[in-house]
């Protein structure tokens, strides 16, 4: 009694492309890591040329930052122009980097939530591929907003003592800086996939990250116990590193080495407990 | 990848005991299944039954808490990447990426399934003219309709020929016309030898495509076996009448009831009742019962509108193998009045 339709539609045409195109199966192969890695990658760039608007956050964010902190405490400090943004403009880069980063966070929440990430983990692919894909363009997008900071800088009067190629390791330590804390924010949105949550967290530490630090205030005009955490704050030290190679200040190895060391750590914490989150899910 | 382990002869899917537990919820409650090789296997059951669960514990995407699985002959636990590299899984949300277009989609999977860059365009031009979909293979996918969706989604699980692809309610939502598409397209796609599994709300669709169906709810399988031997024990229909006076109906209802074996339920529609066929105990002809009974009517001088045969719903369906109505909250009675 039941009514077999009729058949029409793309299956139904004459041939079986259907079958043909069963049968003419390219071969199985596992694709590698790196370019698993890289065509995650690829994809958050075709998303980003899709819809621009999600460089928003990259675009608005520095130059948010640099231009209020520059004016806000700028005259705080004395001296012209080019001299109090020698200081303040490797902190509103590595602010800015450091507030950037959530928002990749965000996404990978987002993306995680999807009928897609299902469609990939289900493929017999590098589990770490979505998400260190992911870093590939977060990476982009970070010395894209650095570049937006250092031509800003160089609009108001600043002139770099450390020259290119100061500027060049300043960016090169605070986006590796960055992307530890993208690995950071990876494991919060794969423990919590919910882009509201992810910022909120995110918020919670980098706001003090942000202020109790060295980047906009003398430390020594703190309480002490601020001081103490001044002096523990990673991004502080990103930034002491930062203002020394783009000034060529000198006496400034200490730092640099501390803000790697606070990325390597970052990143040997995030990055294994970002995989296995990434395993666990579902 | 070695093939060694994988003797042809093994089921595509045996699960034993499966479990699965939400919080206070078994989703999944001692699910025992064998789908042979070559055979689409309908997964029949309601709104929360359990069949994406049971999905995507088979496709290795969610852990258990109980219970063997071993798919195409690999344990779902323990080799995972074994049964990934030779399953594609369509779940019930198209997982496409609403942005990117239906070509850049079928890139990015293919380049995910180790292809070279020119033969992941090759398989994606391929896919989208086998599909029906080359016009729209340069459109963002979150302008498509649910039928182009859907047939991007199947050819997203095609990009390497799966000996095994799950389908999750691939019609639901879909049009008469568009599902007519996806049933012809699972037509093929067994025809070429890949196992189906697929899972549906509709008794219809299980019927047309599927040689076995199992019924599963509220995480149990409550019925197996062919659509014919499911049928049987449902009954051969539900026979749907339209009277043209009201007053009648009580009448109509003695008359059905005294010609026909089956119960006959008054429907919302004041003018309307229906009848779940019993099945004949010797294979008689439906049609001769049927038309004996409308000749009843018409000598009691019961004027009728219209008349129709139709598939049981799927309320009917559970309410016949279970004895109790489909799970929690079926919303969705099936139109068989078509
Ligand atoms: N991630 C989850 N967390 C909590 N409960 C869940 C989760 N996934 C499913 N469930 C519950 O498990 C049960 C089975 O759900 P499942 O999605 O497998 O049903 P289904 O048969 O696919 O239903 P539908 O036809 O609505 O798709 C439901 O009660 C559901 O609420
Ligand atoms: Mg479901």
């Amino acid at each position: 009694m039941s009514t077999p339709a009729a058949v029409t539609g793309p299956a139904a045409a004459g041939t079986d492309r259907i079958g043909l195109l069963l049968a003419g199966s390219p071969a199985r192969r596992r694709a590698g890591a790196l370019a698993a890695s890289a065509t995650f990658g690829r994809r958050a760039m075709l998303k980003i040329k899709h819809d621009p608007k999600q460089l928003v956050d990259s675009v608005a964010i520095p130059i948010l930052i640099t231009v209020l902190f520059t004016y806000l405490f700028g005259g705080a400090i004395s001296g012209s122009p080019g001299e109090y943004l020698e200081v303040l403009l490797p902190g509103t880069l590595s602010m800015s980097i450091a507030i950037v980063t959530m928002y990749g966070g965000a996404r990978l929440a987002k993306d995680v939530t999807t009928g897609a990430f299902d469609r990939f983990r289900s493929l017999p692919t590098w589990r770490g591929a979505l998400v260190f894909g992911g870093l590939l363009s977060d990476a982009a997008r970070y010395l894209f907003a650095s570049a937006i900071v250092v031509v800003l800088g160089l609009v108001m009067g600043y002139r770099p003592d450390g020259g290119a190629g100061g500027v060049l390791a300043a960016v090169a330590l605070v986006v590796a800086f960055g992307l530890s804390l993208s690995l950071l924010w990876a494991a919060v949105a794969l423990l919590v996939p919910d882009p509201a949550v992810v910022i909120s967290i995110a918020n919670v530490v980098l706001m003090p990250l942000s202020f109790a630090s060295n980047i906009f205030v003398q430390p020594s005009t703190m309480p002490g116990w601020l001081q103490a955490f001044v002096e523990v704050n990673p991004l502080s030290h990103v930034a002491t590193a930062a203002r020394g190679l783009m000034n060529d200040a000198g006496g400034t190895g200490a730092s640099v080495v501390w803000a790697l060391v606070a990325t390597a750590a970052i990143t040997a914490v995030c990055a294994p407990l970002a995989l296995h989150l990434y395993s666990r899910r579902g | 990848m070695s093939k060694s382990s994988t003797a042809g002869d093994q089921p595509a899917i045996e699960a034993h005991g499966l479990v699965k537990v939400f919080g206070q919820n078994r989703a999944l409650d001692g699910i025992d299944l064998t789908v042979r090789r070559g055979q689409v296997f309908g997964f029949l059951g309601p709104n929360g039954a359990g069949k994406t669960t049971t999905i995507r514990v088979l496709a290795t995407l969610t852990r258990f808490d109980s219970g063997v699985a071993r798919v195409l002959g690999h344990d779902v636990i323990s080799e995972r990447d074994a049964i990934r590299a030779r399953v594609a899984v369509t779940g019930q949300f198209a997982a496409l990426d609403e942005d990117l277009t239906g070509y850049e989609n079928l890139i990015i999977l293919g380049r995910l399934h180790g292809l070279s860059r020119a033969a992941g365009k090759q398989r994606a031009d391929d896919l989208l003219a086998a599909f029906d979909l080359t016009h729209a293979g340069g459109r963002p996918v979150g302008g498509y309709s649910g039928g182009m969706r859907r047939r991007l989604d199947i050819a997203a699980g095609l990009i390497v020929t799966p000996d095994l692809l799950f389908l999750d309610e691939p019609t639901t939502g879909l049009d008469p016309r568009s599902r007519n598409q996806v049933w012809e397209l699972v037509r093929r796609i067994a025809a070429a030898g890949t196992t189906v599994l697929l899972t549906t709300q509709y008794l219809e669709e299980a019927d047309q495509l599927a040689e076995q169906i199992a019924v599963i709810d509220q995480g149990r399988i409550v019925a197996e076996g062919t659509s014919a031997q499911l049928k049987s024990r449902v009954g051969s229909g539900t026979l749907h009448v339209r009277l043209l006076d009201g007053e009648q109906r009580a009448q109509a209802q003695q008359v059905l009831a005294g010609a026909l074996e089956g119960t006959v339920h008054p429907a919302a529609d004041p003018l309307a009742l229906s009848m779940l066929l019993a099945t004949p105990a010797d294979a008689t002809d439906v049609g001769r019962l049927v038309g004996h009974a409308l000749t009843r009517l018409a000598e009691a001088q019961v004027g009728i509108a219209e008349v129709a045969l139709g598939q049981p719903s799927l309320d009917e369906a559970f309410l016949a193998l279970t004895g109790h109505p489909a799970g929690p909250a079926t919303t969705d009675q099936e139109d068989v009045n078509r």
